[in-house]
């Protein structure tokens, strides 16, 4: 299967300019492609860089050196390069992000917030709700919570109201910065199976997952980013 | 994609006298904004920022540089005049009314003091419908009909409607400016820290409004702010300035997130994150 995101020789290090240009590397050399129906997990110690890899690949981190590329409306698209209008179109239509903590909008109702996406990408707002409830109703979120706004909300229910929100566009390529943190194990469950749902509809995706059981139920292979570590 | 860009600012400058010197209030700055595209520009105070958003909306001329603009689909279609291949056209070209008629109609401008964009002695609903005038409505069931409806659209009491602005609280203002503004559909508007000086719970509510207004109506807008957290939430790209040059912009959450510049990094660490 051909790959649908690769990154070649991507390095990112972080110049703190309040502390005098101080050079902060955090990995050099990554090059990974990822296909349809894949799921690479991310590997490595807490600070390893797996989640500045992950914001590099959707664009949040800008790459140091080298690339980041999607195919992106039957094309290759330079994602490190491409301009912001670019970057969000690749975002509305091929690339998901699930983060780890949600950023909350004043005034915005959960069933809003999830539905988003399929509005940007112009489902009636009617439908796009209606999607949302399902999602939602899927991932256990008692239907009290829809029309209120997260920010009051759990961390588990928070991290819910994300991963509805981050799949339900049912995007190509899905990143996936442990969406099972703070969940018990019945919706860690829910995640796992639809992590699998995903790949089987065609979807690659790349994933940070701190649980060795969910790694092993979802990750089809593993990239253990310590190997890229820069020394200082 | 070239062909579709809205507004088109090429190495833009403005100069004033300080005491006997010249001093360059902005200067070199381009960049491009297309259809439905919100820009923030930030910086502090004296940066240079205001004094480009009235180069980029013609109150000033530019003494360096150029800002092109679309004139395509102008609204209420008056003949284009020196119209290029690409439709975009240097504003400094225009006469005095045809700038006065693009601000009237197909542009918007915000102020950040409701007042100053308000006229304080005709009605709430008068000023909703002042833009329409120009435009040649003069029916006036439409006219407050139409009033009416953008009242309700920027949460505005329709009991208002016949009330002076002086009379409404400094957030109802800022919505009654946002709504004279829009009611010609305007492609696009300037913002000059539009929710400054706005009690925070009503600032929630105003961005909220903002948010999905630009989104509703496909608004392009340059909203000059501050506050980063106005530009996280409204914007898709920001330029940050200082001294009067851009030092850094980019994909707003990119240039938030991992910001590159020695200033702008500065300006995202200093914010406190309650």
């Amino acid at each position: 299967m051909t790959s649908v995101l690769e990154t070649s020789e991507l390095s990112k290090t972080f110049t703190l300019h309040a502390r005098g240009g101080l050079a902060l590397p955090v990995f050099s050399g990554i090059s990974l492609s990822v296909s349809p129906g894949e799921c690479l997990a991310l590997t490595g110690h807490s600070g390893s860089g797996k989640s500045s890899l992950l914001r590099c690949l959707y664009g949040n981190y800008a790459a140091s050196s080298g690339e980041v590329r999607i195919r992106h409306q039957d094309q290759w698209l330079s994602l490190s390069a491409a301009a912001p209008r670019e970057v969000l179109d690749v975002r509305r239509r091929t690339l998901g992000y699930v983060s780890q903590f949600l950023r909350v909008i004043p005034r915005v109702s959960t069933l809003d917030i999830v539905a988003e996406p399929l509005r940007r990408l112009g489902v009636a707002a009617d439908e796009a709700r209606a999607q949302a409830a399902q999602w939602l109703a899927r991932l256990n979120l008692h239907e009290r919570l829809w029309h209120l706004p997260p920010a009051t909300f759990s961390g588990g229910e928070q991290q819910r109201v994300n991963i509805a929100h981050g799949l339900i566009a049912n995007h190509p390529v899905l990143l996936l910065d442990e969406p099972t943190a703070s969940l018990d194990a019945d919706n860690r469950r829910v995640v796992v199976e639809l992590i699998h749902a995903a790949r089987a509809r065609g979807a690659a995706v790349v994933g940070i997952f701190h649980d060795d059981e969910v790694r092993e139920a979802v990750a089809s292979r593993c990239l253990d980013v310590e190997h890229y570590r820069k020394s200082n | 994609m070239s062909s579709d860009l809205l507004l088109s600012v090429r190495n833009a400058g403005k100069q004033f006298m300080q005491g006997q010197r010249p001093r360059w209030a902005c200067r070199g700055v381009s960049f491009d904004l297309y259809p439905g595209e919100v820009l923030a520009v930030v910086g502090e105070s004296g940066s240079g920022k205001s004094t480009l958003l009235r180069l980029l909306a013609s109150r000033l001329a530019c003494d360096e540089g150029s800002v092109f603009y679309d004139l395509r689909e102008e609204a209420g279609n008056g003949v284009a005049a020196s119209r290029g291949a690409s439709g975009l056209v240097d504003l400094a070209g225009l006469s005095e009314a045809r700038l006065r008629w693009l601000a009237r109609t197909d542009w918007g401008f915000v102020e950040q003091h409701a007042r100053d964009g308000l006229r304080m002695n005709v009605s709430g609903g008068a000023n909703i419908g002042e833009r329409m005038m120009a435009l040649g409505a003069r029916h006036y069931g439409k006219l407050r009909g139409e009033a009416l409806s953008w009242m309700e659209r920027v949460e505005l009491d329709v009991d208002r409607i016949d009330d002076l602005p002086g009379t409404y609280s400094g957030g109802m203002q800022q919505r009654l400016q946002i709504a004279r503004n829009l009611v010609t559909h305007p492609r696009l508007v300037f913002m000059d820290e539009p929710t400054t000086g706005l009690d925070v719970s009503v600032q929630a509510r105003l961005l909220d409004l903002l948010r999905e207004l630009v989104d509703q109506l496909h608004l392009a807008a340059v909203i000059v702010t501050h506050d980063l957290a106005v530009a996280r939430l409204l914007a898709h790209r920001m330029l940050v300035m200082k001294d009067g040059c851009v030092v850094e912009q980019g994909l707003t959450d990119r240039v938030l997130d991992d910001p590159q510049h020695p200033y702008t990094q500065l300006l995202v660490s200093s914010v406190l994150t309650p």
